[in-house]
């Protein structure tokens, strides 16, 4: 094993651990106040050295605890239904925009058809496309015309595909948030995907279709599960934009489907709360993390795949 | 017949879900905004009862000393943190790009950053940038320096320092998956004929390495112009004017000033902008396609 690597001079590890400790702290950090009362986070000592309290987690996920903490009055931070609204948007985001992504790009790679070209390119161009500029656009079409007591064409269409409360425009449902997310996100999953549907050799598909298997059926039961690392990658980097996204979840969210990063925000300039602040904020960074942990290849492999095979 | 029919047809039930959600929730947007950005429109109206003014949405901005202001601030931030965590990246990468332990732990480590949501990265560096408490003064007071005020006086450059903090691994990941893709055979080749660890570097490495930095570069560019959630928690935009980067000030003047027709018209300023990059990427990416095609063959005589 050691006889394979370079020269292991003491200078590397100390440089790997400098880094480390650069790209961990500001985590580490985070977590260890997560579970500092209040003054001693602004008392500035101990750094690592303290007494851990779970009292902010409790401060924070008051709405959600089967008991009363003894140190509040009353709760104010309802960190629990936003934790749901955040689970809920994130994972059916996730989940549709795989669906609908895989699809396609197995149709741009496989099939010849009219259109093909502007529409692989077109996938590419709107990749750019920064949130901040569909604010305005989301806004007013999530409030007005998405709005489901009206009845023609294209709304009557979103409202039978995604439902809804019936009364309400698309902005303030989970669905609003969800259609938003995808479409952002289509662009990228279709173009990590389309680079591994490339490599999926094409004699095991006219071998199902010889055996006698439909389209759909050659797609979902040969190619899907040789694409599963471009799918895992795929989800995670579309979960993790569905799970951190602040502007458009804050411009069509109401109290009732506010998301995690939208309560962190609104409560950040408080500063009696800080180490509340910091659980919710440990409490959003957890999955990521867990990711991170467990799925750094796919992670790898996705970045890998999405920027070099351009 | 309908097997006929039924083929021809497969192609689009592929495309219909992803198309139909992307007509609806990108393009028909986009244009709606297109359609807007000529209109009077505040947030209380629907757009069909708005007024048409023209191009003076348009005309207004160009003379409107805060958004020049906001699209230079826009502009220095995305040109400097691109540079920095270019030199950065590929300057690690290069230095590391060697058979060491740790490295796959470095790796996975270094992803945290870009995985965990900008608001919380924001709500740390705040933290740590503050100005009595923060750990950067601490750090320095501890060592017998002057305090700086990080936010207060020096807010472009924390914004910087914390956007250099998340992104750098970005680079470091994609150079370093770049460097171990290299044919081994010219770095061998090189070491043979006796060239220093620098000329390698200079000669072989960067050069065949090219192609996926200036990609990397660009998708890089095109993201710091996306950035938002992290200057939002760090800085707010302020003070003054000094970190408020144009897609901050897009969300101030649609929802604060409510003037969704400027709003509107500064968001098609920044599409212009950033459709320039990725025209400027296609183009590359066509160009490095027809000379690689051009030296396929020439490479395969020589073999």
């Amino acid at each position: 094993m050691s006889t394979s690597r370079d020269r292991q001079n003491p200078a590397w590890f100390a440089l790997i651990a400098l880094l480390i400790f650069i790209a961990v702290g500001p985590v580490v950090l985070l977590l260890a106040n997560s579970f500092k009362l209040d003054v001693d986070i602004t008392s500035g000592v101990g750094g690592l050295l303290f007494m851990p309290t779970i009292q902010n987690y409790e401060t924070a996920l008051c709405d959600v605890l089967w008991y009363k903490p003894d140190h509040l009055r009353f709760c104010q931070i309802r960190f629990g239904g936003a934790f749901v609204n955040s689970i809920i948007i994130a994972l059916v985001s996730t989940a549709l925009t795989l669906l609908f992504g895989c699809m396609a790009a197995y149709a741009l790679v496989r099939f010849r058809f009219m259109g093909r070209g502007s529409l692989s390119l077109s996938t590419l161009a709107v990749r750019m496309i920064p949130p901040a500029v569909l604010l305005v656009p989301v806004f007013g079409l999530w409030n007005n015309a998405f709005c489901l007591d009206k009845d023609y064409g294209l709304v009557a269409l979103i409202r039978d595909t995604f439902g809804g409360r019936g009364d309400v425009c698309l902005a303030g449902t989970h669905s609003g948030i969800i259609l938003i997310y995808v479409a952002m996100n289509l662009p990228f999953v279709i173009w990590i995907l389309k680079s591994f549907i490339v490599q999926v050799p094409r004699s095991l598909e006219e071998a199902a279709r010889v055996d006698g298997a439909g389209p759909f059926q050659t797609f979902f039961i040969v190619v899907l599960p040789l694409i599963k690392p471009g799918l895992a990658a795929a989800a995670i980097f579309t979960f993790r934009i569905a799970w951190n996204e602040y502007l458009l979840a804050s411009a069509l969210a109401d109290r009732d489907t506010m998301t995690v990063p939208i309560l962190i925000v609104n409560n950040a300039s408080e500063f009696d709360g800080l180490g509340t602040i910091f659980a919710t904020g440990m409490l959003l960074a957890i999955p990521p993390i867990i990711f991170t942990l467990f799925a750094s290849r796919q992670i790898i492999t996705g970045m890998t795949a999405g920027a070099v095979k351009g | 017949m309908t097997r006929h029919s039924l083929n021809r047809m497969t192609p689009y039930m592929f495309i219909a879900p992803a198309a139909l959600v992307m007509i609806l929730a990108l393009f028909y947007p986009i244009a709606y905004m297109v359609w807007g950005s000529f209109r009077d429109w505040d947030p209380s109206q629907s757009l069909s009862e708005t007024e048409f003014v023209g191009l003076a949405n348009y005309i207004k901005l160009l003379g409107d000393a805060a958004f020049h202001e906001s699209f230079r601030v826009t502009l220095v931030f995305a040109f400097t943190v691109v540079s920095v965590e270019m030199v950065l990246g590929v300057g690690l990468a290069l230095l590391l790009d060697r058979n060491i332990r740790g490295m796959s732990v470095l790796r996975t480590l270094f992803i945290l950053p870009m995985m965990i949501a900008p608001v919380v990265v924001g709500l740390v560096w705040r933290y740590m940038f503050h100005a009595t408490y923060g750990t950067f003064n601490r750090f320095l007071e501890s060592i017998g320096l002057p305090r700086v005020d990080w936010l207060g006086q020096n807010p472009l450059l924390s914004v910087i320092i914390a956007d250099t903090w998340q992104w750098t691994p970005f680079i470091f990941i994609l150079s370093l998956a770049a460097l171990q893709s290299l044919p081994r055979s010219a770095l061998e080749a090189a070491r043979i004929d006796g060239a220093t660890a620098w000329q390698q570097i200079w000669f072989i490495k960067l050069p065949l390495m090219m192609p996926v930095l200036i990609v990397t570069m660009l998708l890089r560019l095109i993201d710091a112009f996306k950035v938002l959630e992290v200057i939002l928690v760090l800085t707010g935009g302020g003070p003054g004017l000094s970190t408020e980067i144009l897609a901050l000030r897009i969300a101030r003047t649609a929802r604060e000033f409510r003037e969704l027709g400027e709003a509107a018209a500064m968001s098609n300023y920044l599409l212009m902008l950033l459709m320039l990059l990725t025209l400027g990427m296609f183009a590359f990416t066509r160009w490095q396609d027809a000379r690689a095609q051009r030296l396929r063959p020439a490479a395969e005589e020589e073999e």
